[in-house]
């Protein structure tokens, strides 16, 4: 995870754009300016950035499933609950599903485990707006690879 | 037997929290009931899997944004079902 780039994903493990299923890795860092004031004496992984975790997961499976065609804008979180606390170190399984393919939007459903226990899901609505720079989209090909997501095998 | 007005406006009253007697098939969903583009797109979900269809919204909002169609034609209640009507045809067809 780099956390300071808001870049959650270190790599997916499973991408299987048929059955609308993506499956990755996401280890919290030992050490971030974010665990100094979140919270002092305690450092613990914000639930918004659980949140964040399925959002990214998800949101490239909605990429390769609209063919990168535009970027997957996180427009809603619905039922999004957070269910045990998460720490430095730990590593965070995120398993990430399209439901719904509509036009313009995606809805998606995320999960997540750390040590077996589940620790968070979300219910989540993207837009799909257009790339607001090329250089955004020709920058994701080298995030993909990076994270182990087949990206250019799904581009049109 | 309920009508695709029924549905829609079941779908509408539920999603958005508006009461079911203020939603008419004249009703404008933008202007007159005040439903944002992102509420809209959990109408537009609900609608999408209540009668197997996909809404073209991106198409839609490209003729309105070019000048080919007006809002009305796609968001005034009535108008909307006779889409959604003409959708359900396609599909059968």
């Amino acid at each position: 995870m780099r956390l300071e780039y808001f870049q959650m994903v270190d790599r997916f493990v499973e991408v299987d754009v048929g059955a609308r299923l993506a499956r990755a890795i996401c280890t919290v860092p030992m050490q971030s300016t974010v665990f100094e004031g979140h919270f002092p004496g305690y450092p613990l992984m914000p639930g918004v950035l659980l949140i964040e975790c399925m959002a990214q997961t998800t949101g490239w499976l909605v990429s390769a499933l609209t063919g990168f065609t535009g970027l997957p804008a996180l427009a809603g979180v619905k039922e999004g609950k957070i269910r045990a606390a998460v720490f430095p170190g730990d590593v965070l399984e995120i398993e990430g599903r399209v439901i719904h393919e509509g036009s313009g939007y995606a809805i998606g459903e995320a999960k997540g485990r750390c040590k077996g226990a589940a620790v968070c899901d979300a219910t989540l609505t993207y837009r799909i707006i257009p790339y607001p720079s090329e250089e955004l989209r020709t920058g994701l090909w080298e995030w993909a690879e990076r994270i182990n997501f087949p990206a250019k095998e799904f581009a049109k | 037997m309920s009508t695709t007005f029924d549905k829609v406006a079941e779908i509408i009253a539920e999603t958005c929290d508006i009461p079911r007697e203020n939603i008419k098939p004249e009703s404008h969903a933008i202007n007159d009931l005040e439903i944002d583009s992102l509420d809209f797109l959990d109408i537009a979900f609900a609608i999408d899997k209540a009668f197997g269809i996909k809404l073209p919204l991106e198409q839609w909002t490209q003729e309105v944004n070019d000048g080919k169609a007006t809002t009305d034609q796609y968001f005034v209640l009535k108008n909307l079902c006779e889409r959604i009507d003409e959708l359900i045809a396609a599909k059968g067809a």
